[in-house]
């Protein structure tokens, strides 16, 4: 019974509980989604979306006077409007997209520190925003999570033919007159949304690898889109779930414990993957 | 909710009168103007930057042209789901988590409309698709376990599953070995006794003259169209070719460039 006390006695602390449904919420949530970042190579789109929301949430922060619940919103508006401002710059422009999204992320992302740098506590708060404080995560934001986490997921699913034909073949989208423009914005906009929803848990900086981790290990594990994004989910789940145990016992940083297990379950799907693990490969000729 | 607009029966299959397609300084196709007839089997054949891709991508309405009009039975081709584009294989990423049967699924989405769920006559015709091309044993196997070959024709299924009466193909034969190449051209033989036109990029000018009704010497202008003996000829060759070219006996027997890599623009 050793185990069993080991592993219940977290739960009696109710921050404790929270952040574990916290955890697997998002990490759900990211993972199902960065199904698509991963396959349509935009893992630098995501990268740069979470930084770029840094600035939004620290206006919020310094107009609301320190209070947290109103961030979300101030995330989740940033986030959306990053994302499209991104999107815009990605389809015209005479910059490299790489390139120019670099520098909207960057900027952005100075602005974000230079305005919460004007408060002195400021060392505490930042780290939250850049790290996430997923043990800090109340009822209320929970059940914000909740909500929003269900409407990307089920139009995910109302359109799961759609945003497949759009990211592996673009072309015979257009050819079978899908609404392609509006269907990639709604793609971007529900990547802004998870970005907003997952950003108590892991913070802007380590949401990368929430959204393109356990995508990518469920990439060298399974053959089909619907069983590559529940694979993701369950990786996503389990990641968040040690990782705050992990947290707990040895005093890590929850974002960084969780984001740390799924990295090392990559390893392990990159080593010893049925298929395509690097022991089992032939070096190539 | 497919804008599937009316066939004119009056009118050709594909009209294209007085296309251009200009990049910033560039001009990629310049004055194109021919039509098909329906069910005929038409390669298209230019060297490396002719416009072979570019003009397909304008015939299947994503790509608008600078100037000029196409039609397809009349109307603009932006509202049909009747033309099927199948892209090189060099532009596919293989390693997608699909199988052959989804890829060959996507071609029933425009009919199936938002927010459906394939019913049992899409899968039905997904897999008399499969079965026209010879893959039914394949349908399960992920994309990339294909042969180059396979790939091809489970491209031409998803075409077929889509109802393309017009399938435009850009270098299907290319980097397929002997074998495999023939299996094609005896499926776009097929295709044809099924009443689908098809219009096909090639760099082999003697496969363009044994399996096609007519040939399109393209380069960036229209340098001939019109049957195999009336196109192959050394004058319009070497317009179109210069010098990449080996000639026998006024036969021609290949075009020695390079495959690959069109001018496309992304």
């Amino acid at each position: 019974m050793l185990i069993l006390d080991w592993l219940l006695a977290p739960l009696q602390y109710s921050f404790m509980l929270r952040g574990l449904m916290a955890a697997v919420l998002a990490g759900i949530l990211c993972a199902m989604v960065g199904t698509y970042v991963v396959l349509r190579g935009m893992a630098f789109f995501g990268d740069a979306l979470a930084h770029t929301i840094l600035p939004g949430v620290a206006a919020g922060y310094l107009l609301g006077g320190g209070a947290r619940e109103p961030l979300f919103w101030w995330a989740l508006g940033t986030s959306v409007a990053a994302s499209l401002g991104i999107g815009a710059i990605t389809r015209r422009g005479r910059i490299r997209e790489d390139t120019a999204i670099g520098i909207v992320f960057a900027g952005m992302f100075a602005l974000g520190i230079a305005l919460i740098s004007t408060v002195r506590s400021y060392a505490v708060d930042l780290s939250h925003f850049l790290f996430g404080n997923v043990l800090g995560v109340s009822w209320q934001s929970l059940g914000r999570m909740a909500i929003f986490g269900l409407g990307v997921l089920l139009v995910l699913g109302l359109f799961y033919k759609e945003f497949l034909v759009i990211s592996f073949d673009p072309v015979l989208a257009q050819t079978l007159r899908l609404p392609v423009t509006a269907l990639n914005n709604l793609m971007l906009i529900l990547i802004a949304v998870t970005v907003a929803v997952a950003m108590q848990t892991v913070g802007v900086a380590l949401m990368v690898a929430m959204l393109v981790t356990p995508a990518a290990t469920a990439s060298l594990l399974t053959r089909r889109l619907l069983s590559m994004m529940m694979l993701a989910a369950a990786l996503a789940a389990i990641s968040g779930i040690i990782g705050l145990y992990v947290s707990y016992y040895l005093g890590i940083a929850s974002g960084a414990a969780i984001v740390l297990t799924a990295t090392l379950f990559f390893l392990l799907a990159f080593l010893f993957a049925p298929r395509d693990g690097l022991l089992w490969k032939r070096p190539r000729a | 909710m497919p804008p599937h607009v009316p066939h004119l029966p009056d009118q050709p299959i594909l009209n294209v009168a007085h296309v251009f397609l200009r990049y910033d300084r560039h001009t990629a196709l310049e004055d194109i103007t021919f039509h098909l007839h329906s069910g005929e089997r038409v390669a298209v054949v230019g060297p490396n930057g002719a416009g072979k891709s570019t003009l397909f991508k304008i015939v299947a309405g994503v790509l608008p042209p600078s100037e000029g009009e196409v039609t397809v039975y009349g109307s603009g081709p932006g509202g049909h789901v009747c033309i099927g584009y199948l892209p090189q294989r060099s532009q596919v990423d293989w390693r997608f988590p699909v199988t052959v049967a989804d890829v060959v699924m996507m071609g029933r989405i425009a009919k199936l409309g938002l927010f459906r769920w394939p019913r049992k006559q899409d899968w039905d015709l997904v897999f008399s698709a499969l079965e026209t091309v010879g893959l039914a044993n394949l349908a399960k196997r992920q994309i990339g376990e294909l042969s180059g070959g396979q790939q091809q024709r489970m491209f031409i299924a998803r075409a077929l599953a889509q109802e393309a009466e017009l399938m435009l193909m850009d270098e299907p034969l290319t980097g397929l070995d002997t074998p495999a190449q023939e299996s094609l051209l005896a499926l776009l033989e097929h295709l044809q006794q099924r009443g689908v036109t098809v219009m096909v990029a090639t760099h082999d000018l003697e496969q363009a003259r044994l399996h096609f009704d007519r040939i399109l010497l393209l380069n960036r202008r229209l340098i001939a169209f019109g049957p195999p003996e009336q196109v192959l000829q050394a004058d319009k060759l070497v317009r179109a070719y210069g010098g990449h070219l080996t000639l026998t006996e006024g036969h021609m027997i290949t075009d020695s460039c390079c495959e690959g890599d069109e001018y496309v623009d992304s």
